[in-house]
């Protein structure tokens, strides 16, 4: 692990506090997307480049693109009724950052020493092969998921607008 | 028997996400703040998963996997936004204190 490492590292958890600290609803959107986008910088130095794709096409493009839908579709708060659930948030979400640190101080300080006890791995493929010829049943079951997303999806909106 | 070495930062900055993501859901009322809370909590998971493919160098089932998680993901958020919008349009509100009276 380098320098540079560290750093986005270090960039990443700060985002997620933000993310989960911050008052308004399309400031922690964005501070998702950002955080996949800087995952992404990780997964790519750690020889993940597909998966890297996936996390930065998806998670940094399409979800964030989802929760600010949600978000201009509802109605935005009064400035006092903000103030009001700022200073709630605030009551709520200080011990966050102090958390943070005591996990991570404790967290360096034994150095989590996980042995894993895995099995001897196979010839190494290539992830085009796990993917189409080693996983397929994941294939189907994705194909699943999404087909049953969409029903799902059909059925609410029709309910909505029967109502 | 496999030992992390030191790689051991990549773990632990994992599981300061994990703890983000649960003491947003914890903590929050908003619906939309809560799947986002979720979706830190994948995040995590996902870290997690390319860093231990990395130390196990088995990186081409790690990722086959973190490409199954995100599929997942995608139509598990887009699902619970619909249910979300759902409940905003029923009560009108986000918070989630409003809809504890529910049937069933």
């Amino acid at each position: 692990m380098g320098m540079l490492d560290a750093i986005i590292l270090i960039i990443l958890s700060l985002t997620v506090l933000a993310t989960v600290m911050t008052t308004s609803l399309l400031q922690a959107a964005i501070g998702l997307a950002v955080t996949s986008a800087l995952l992404t910088v990780v997964m790519f130095k750690l020889n993940a480049p597909l998966a890297a794709l996936f996390e930065l096409s998806v998670c940094a493009g399409l979800i964030p693109v989802i929760f600010i839908t949600v978000i201009s579709l509802t109605k935005p708060l009064s400035n006092e009724e903000m103030k009001t659930e700022s200073r709630e948030k605030m009551t709520r979400f200080w011990p966050l950052p102090i958390v943070f640190i005591l996990a991570g101080i404790i967290a360096a300080y034994l150095k989590i020493r996980i042995s894993l006890k895995l099995p001897m791995h196979g010839p190494s493929l290539d992830v085009r092969q796990v993917l189409w010829s080693v996983r397929q049943i994941d294939l189907i079951g994705q194909l699943a998921v999404l087909l049953a997303g969409a029903f799902a999806i059909l059925v609410l909106f029709k309910e909505m607008r029967r109502k | 028997m496999i030992t992390i070495g030191s790689l051991w930062p990549f773990f632990i900055f994992a599981s300061l996400i994990f703890i983000a993501g649960i003491y947003c859901v914890v903590m929050t009322y908003n619906m939309v703040k809560l799947l986002i809370g979720l979706e830190l909590m994948i995040k995590a998971v996902t870290f997690l998963l390319i860093v231990a493919g990395y130390v196990t160098n088995n990186m081409a089932n790690a990722q086959a996997l973190v490409i199954t998680l995100i599929v997942i993901e995608v139509v598990i958020m887009t699902v619970a936004v619909g249910v979300v919008l759902g409940i905003y349009f029923y009560t009108g509100s986000l918070d989630s204190r409003l809809i504890r009276r529910l049937k069933g």
